[in-house]
């Protein structure tokens, strides 16, 4: 056995250590799987061996499966050999629980998903009094269910109703709280956790489980003719609708799993679970999230994407020029990862008006005990005020987020280069200037980067790096290092109007204003949105954009571009708000929607005078169609127009940036889920019907008939 | 064809389906064995000639399971050769039960039949039975399942009903029914419901509140908005109709149907039996259907269903002399003589369920009995009776004197 120790000692209790080789975590390989069976067996059958403390080698306990291994199960379609897979984990469980020696788990870290689920299966759970330690299936959050068990001993051991909280929501739990709930039945100091475990063993030497005891039965009660669990089902199915929009197939799934199990000796319970957990597998939604949200996203911390030329370069110094709004974000959330951070304006007032914001959010960190008071000292200590360049002197790296004009920007960029050291790097925080061109105001344009963080900054995790046309391999570097300080997910594109996230973003916008000026109900535009999963309907995102700003960048653009501009109905739309109704967005108290005091927003009634509704209505999926087919088509212009490089930058950039719902994995992955060919045709009668933006870009038509996808057959980023 | 008659029919007054309802005493068994006796008494009629006995209902559990019309057939001192059915439509059991019973007869497989139905709501509470279609989650997620009180709400939200329109409604049924029981239009048909020392325990419907006024009924809270909001059905109801800007909740114990208890039965047969046994038939089944609708907003398979009938019977609504349409909730009313285009005065003229209260299983048998007396007082001659129906369906028939 290679992924566990086991030593028998004096008194012929086995002590079972998990350490699975080369991993820092604890998950379930193949090869553990082998031996956790092994060692059960020899446990089970040694005269000599009194009973067994399953523990772990690592900090944590173990987490579940290695989803790198489960993500590519879908692409291999054997529904046969996973189901083969985890019943034999379900099998040896089962062992573990009927052999006739106790079995005792000493967790002495986090134990999540099949970490848990090992767990479950012993006779008795001790878990050390550690902080940090937590005890969870989450599951659901990549789009499975548990799959060891947990669905089962779960609920026969607290009962139906926490055990579907647990699992329906993928919430982690301290070991008090689990021992409240009833599924862990000590908490000790963590030296002390295996020889209590030890001791129960020896004290227990003939365990069963309770639901292998016979008369009995599930706490709270299980089956359709016991009103509580009626309550608790059909109550939780709803919510589960409500929170999913039909969108992630595993919460209903748990219930299922749960009712369908509960009312089942254990053993036929456990082949439903598994049967749910295949079919779940098989689903593109898991595949989705389990490659985005896990394998890709993980990849993408880890800076994938960075040259390997340059050596790693912290920030020690960041200078920040603008206090506005993401001017100090971007000093907040560096400061609060250690950074010394210059935030620099016209003047000092202007600068520390920007520190405020800094104040008032550290402030409620401490109100909430998420932050000491000292910290939140050190931190406002690490943030310096000012209005003097010459305070940039010994800046690693140094952001602009001034006003969106190529003048003022210039005019920053050339009075803050002159204090900078060679090696430093200047950055913008544009969000719609192209990179290349606010370059030209640069005397060293291979340190010029665009680094565009989203609103608000210290909530939203993507940021987005963009590569000019002479930005060098050091800037590019420079900027990743610095977003990995931060501990947000960078992805790196090539320069464009709007570079790869406001481009495509734009595009759902005006979707839904177009609709909108087609006659199409606005009810129907902005529900059928949030049911495909997008945050906000387009609507009101632009109220909260606000559509001054949506209108000046249009403008700027027409200016930009001249005979070149593709006019959008949408425009029009953008400008009757702006110029002639003076509804100028949610800031202003009015847009598309009304803003009552104190109450719920309301669609302004006065759509329907501007825009009255179309005698037929579209179904909604084909307003679904529209809003979620038209990102998907800008992407692959991205990726064919080199803006975007990798497929796995496309979906985490558009997942993490704006919100393009995690269930399709992003806008690429959206293609592949529907079917290149069936996505190409819909298109097709999508440009038929509506016109040319969605027309299928010729890579996508080849990749097609070809019979290609963005991935292949890869799971990863690279 | 065989044509199938009614010769007569009975129903219990509806006792208010709470502890301190008339009606809470007497189990469900036996108020279905006092219809069936006073339906023998009123036409010294011999049993032993029945085929069947069938009737709805809608929880069949407890004291209402193990086929309550058998159960009552014998408890009744019915021939001990009549056998029993019992079957379950939801809403629409009672009419069910009278159209399956018509039906043997018109098959020409029974020549005479009771078809009828009882529910004591107060001892048996709605959902006793429980049931895969709400509860499985597999199952509710792929239907979309709300309660139908959630969906009263959205046929309003959807079609514009406000509070006041459906109030307006509930008032009106109100004072229809006030009307009909201090004229007397219902004595023909009620039998009042003795205790064992055979003195009366109920002789009048006990859930009409005549001197409802829209401004009481505006004082009322909506029944539906906490656990639409709270439990996520109207959410739910949304993602199946997103047209819906917002939802509005206008429902509440004022314009929705009453919770209560009773029974009913209707005596049918063919021409051939009703003259062997010396029984006058009043008026002929000419046909009957149901259908399924979309089963989120649920309550809107009356109209379909009611064109489905009139279809078959080569009929069309103008053919109608009264339309009677069980009042669940005051919405499904209003949308139902929207759809069809009815004259008000032709709807529900002696008021509904909103008055009376809605014994699930027995409803449908009472209503269609309501409506022939009223054929008879004015002296029309046709009648549609429909019922909206649990899980998105309608059931409909159509009546004619002769």
């Amino acid at each position: 056995m290679n992924t566990i120790d086991m030593q028998i000692d004096g008194d012929g209790v086995a002590l079972l250590t998990i350490d699975v080789p080369d991993r820092p975590m604890n998950v379930m390989t193949p090869e553990f799987l082998a031996d956790l069976a092994t060692a059960v067996e020899r446990v089970t059958t040694d005269d000599a061996i009194r009973g067994a403390v399953i523990a772990s080698g690592k900090d944590a306990f173990m987490a579940g499966a290695d989803l790198h291994e489960l993500v590519v199960t879908f692409a291999e379609r054997d529904p046969q050999a996973l189901l083969a897979a985890c019943r034999g984990l379900q099998a040896t469980l089962r062992r573990m629980e009927t052999g006739g020696k106790p079995f005792a788990a000493a967790i002495n870290g986090t134990a999540l998903g099949g970490g848990l689920e090992v767990c479950l299966a012993c006779h008795y759970r001790v878990a050390a009094d550690r902080e940090g330690l937590v005890l969870g299936q989450p599951e659901v959050q990549v789009g499975l269910i548990p799959g060891g068990g947990g669905t089962q001993r779960l609920p026969r051991l607290i009962g139906i109703e926490p055990a579907l909280r647990l699992i329906t929501e993928g919430r982690h739990v301290k070991p008090a709280e689990a021992r409240h709930l009833g599924f862990i039945d000590a908490v000790v100091p963590a030296a002390e956790a295996v020889e209590a475990a030890r001791q129960w063993v020896l004290a227990n030497p003939e365990a069963t489980q309770p639901w292998d005891r016979k008369g009995f039965k599930v706490p709270g009660g299980a089956g359709l003719m016991h009103p509580g669990v009626v309550q608790t089902l059909v109550v939780g199915s709803a919510l589960v609708q409500k929170q999913t929009h039909h969108n992630y197939p595993a919460p209903i799934t748990v219930l299922s799993a749960v009712y369908e199990g509960t009312v089942l000796p254990i053993d036929r319970a456990l082949e439903i679970e598994a049967k749910y957990f295949v079919s779940l597998l098989m689903d593109p939604v898991s595949r989705n999230m389990m490659r985005t949200l896990f394998v890709n996203k993980n990849a993408a911390d880890k800076l994938v994407r960075r040259p390997k030329g340059p050596e790693k370069r912290k920030v020690g110094k960041l200078g920040v020029l603008g206090a506005g709004m993401m001017g100090a974000g971007i000093a907040y959330v560096s400061a609060r990862a250690g950074m010394q951070v210059v935030l620099l304006d016209v003047s000092t007032a202007k600068a520390e008006a920007g520190k405020d914001y800094s104040r008032k959010l550290l402030a409620k960190a401490v109100e909430r005990g998420k932050t000491s008071s000292d910290d939140a000292g050190s931190v406002l200590d690490r943030i310096r005020t000012t209005s003097a360049y010459e305070d940039l002197a010994g800046c690693d790296l140094v952001i602009e987020a001034v006003f969106e004009e190529r003048k003022i920007k210039a005019d920053v960029t050339a009075k803050a280069e002159a204090q900078l050291a060679e090696r430093a790097v200047f950055a913008s925080n544009t969000s719609t200037l192209p990179i290349t061109g606010l370059a030209e105001a640069s005397s060293r344009p291979e340190q010029f980067i665009g680094i565009h963080f989203f609103s608000p900054v210290d909530k939203m995790p993507l940021v987005e790096i963009i590569v000019g046309e002479r930005t060098g391999e050091v800037a590019i570097a420079q900027a990743l290092d610095y977003v990995q300080q931060l501990k947000k997910t960078p992805i790196v594109v090539n320069d464009s109007r709007g570079f790869y996230t406001s481009r495509v973003f734009s595009v759902f916008s005006r979707e839904g204003i177009r609709m909108l000026a087609e006659g199409v109900n606005p009810a129907l535009i902005e529900n059928v949105a949030k049911q495909a999963g997008m945050p906000v309907g387009p609507l009101a995102v632009t109220d909260e954009v606000s559509l001054e700003l949506s209108w000046h960048i249009t403008q700027q653009t027409m200016a930009d571009l001249g005979d070149a501009y593709v006019a959008s109905p949408a425009d029009d739309v953008v400008r009757l708000f702006v110029e002639d109704l003076g509804r100028k967005g949610r800031k202003a108290g009015a847009g598309f929607y009304d803003y009552p005091e104190g109450q719920e927003k309301r669609l302004w009634p006065g759509l329907a005078e501007h825009y009255p509704h179309a005698a037929v209505q579209p179904e909604p999926t084909e307003v679904r169609k529209r809003l979620l087919y038209s990102q998907a088509l800008e992407t692959v212009r991205c990726l064919e127009e080199g803006v975007v490089t990798h497929p796995a930058d496309a979906d985490i950039g558009s997942v993490f940036g704006w919100g393009f719902p995690p269930y399709t994995g992003g806008t690429l992955s959206f293609i592949e889920t529907v079917g290149l060919p069936a996505f190409v045709a819909e298109a097709d009668r999508l440009a038929e019907a509506y016109g040319e933006r969605f027309a299928v870009p010729d890579s996508l038509r080849r990749m097609a008939a070809e019979g290609r996808t963005f991935y292949g057959g890869r799971a990863a980023a690279a | 064809m065989t044509d199938a008659y009614i010769f007569d029919h009975v129903r219990t007054p509806r006792g208010r389906g709470k502890p301190d309802g008339a009606l809470h005493a007497v189990t469900p068994v036996e108020l279905a064995t006092q219809v069936l006796r006073a339906l023998r008494e009123r036409n010294d009629l011999d049993t032993g000639r029945l085929d069947d006995v069938v009737f709805g209902c809608v929880s069949p559990v407890g004291e209402q399971g193990s086929c309550i019309p058998r159960t009552a057939v014998l408890n009744a001192d019915y021939a001990q050769s009549v056998p029993g059915k019992q079957l379950n439509r939801f809403c629409a059991s009672g009419l069910e039960a009278v159209n399956t019973a018509a039906a043997q007869v018109m098959s020409g497989q029974s020549d005479l039949t009771i078809g009828g139905g009882v529910e004591c709501m107060s001892r048996v509470p709605m959902g006793s039975d429980s049931g895969a279609m709400h509860a499985d989650p597999a199952v509710a997620w792929k239907t979309y399942f709300v309660p139908q009180g959630i969906s009263a709400d959205l046929i309003a939200s959807l079609h514009g009903f406000s509070r006041e329109d459906v109030d307006r409604y509930a008032v009106e049924s109100q004072r229809r029914a006030a009307r009909a029981w201090e004229n007397g239009w219902f004595a023909g048909s009620v039998v009042p419901v003795k205790d064992r020392l055979g003195d009366v325990l109920l002789a009048r419907d006990e859930h009409p509140r005549p001197e409802t006024t829209l401004e009481a009924l505006a004082g009322l809270k909506p029944s539906f908005a906490a656990i639409g909001e709270q439990a996520g059905f109207d959410a739910v109801a949304l993602q199946r109709y997103p047209q819906v800007e917002r939802f509005e909740h206008v429902h509440t114990p004022g314009n929705s149907s009453g919770i209560v208890d009773g029974a009913a039965a209707v005596l049918i047969g063919s021409r051939e039996a009703g003259k062997a046994l010396g029984l006058t038939p009043r008026a002929r089944i000419r046909g009957f259907a149901s259908i399924g609708t979309e089963p989120t907003i649920m309550l809107t398979g009356p109209a379909p269903s009611a064109e489905k009938v009139l279809a078959r019977c080569g009929m069309s609504a103008d053919d109608i002399d009264l339309f009677e349409l069980n009042e669940a909730f005051a919405s499904v009313v209003l949308l139902y003589r929207q759809k069809l285009d009815i004259d008000p005065e032709k709807l529900n003229v002696n008021g509904g369920a909103i008055a009376m209260g809605h014994p699930l299983g027995a409803t449908g048998a009472m209503i269609l009995g309501t409506v022939l007396d009223e054929l008879e007082r004015r002296d029309l001659a046709t009648a549609l009776v429909n019922l909206c129906v649990g899980g998105g369906m309608g059931t409909a028939t159509i009546i004619e004197r002769v």
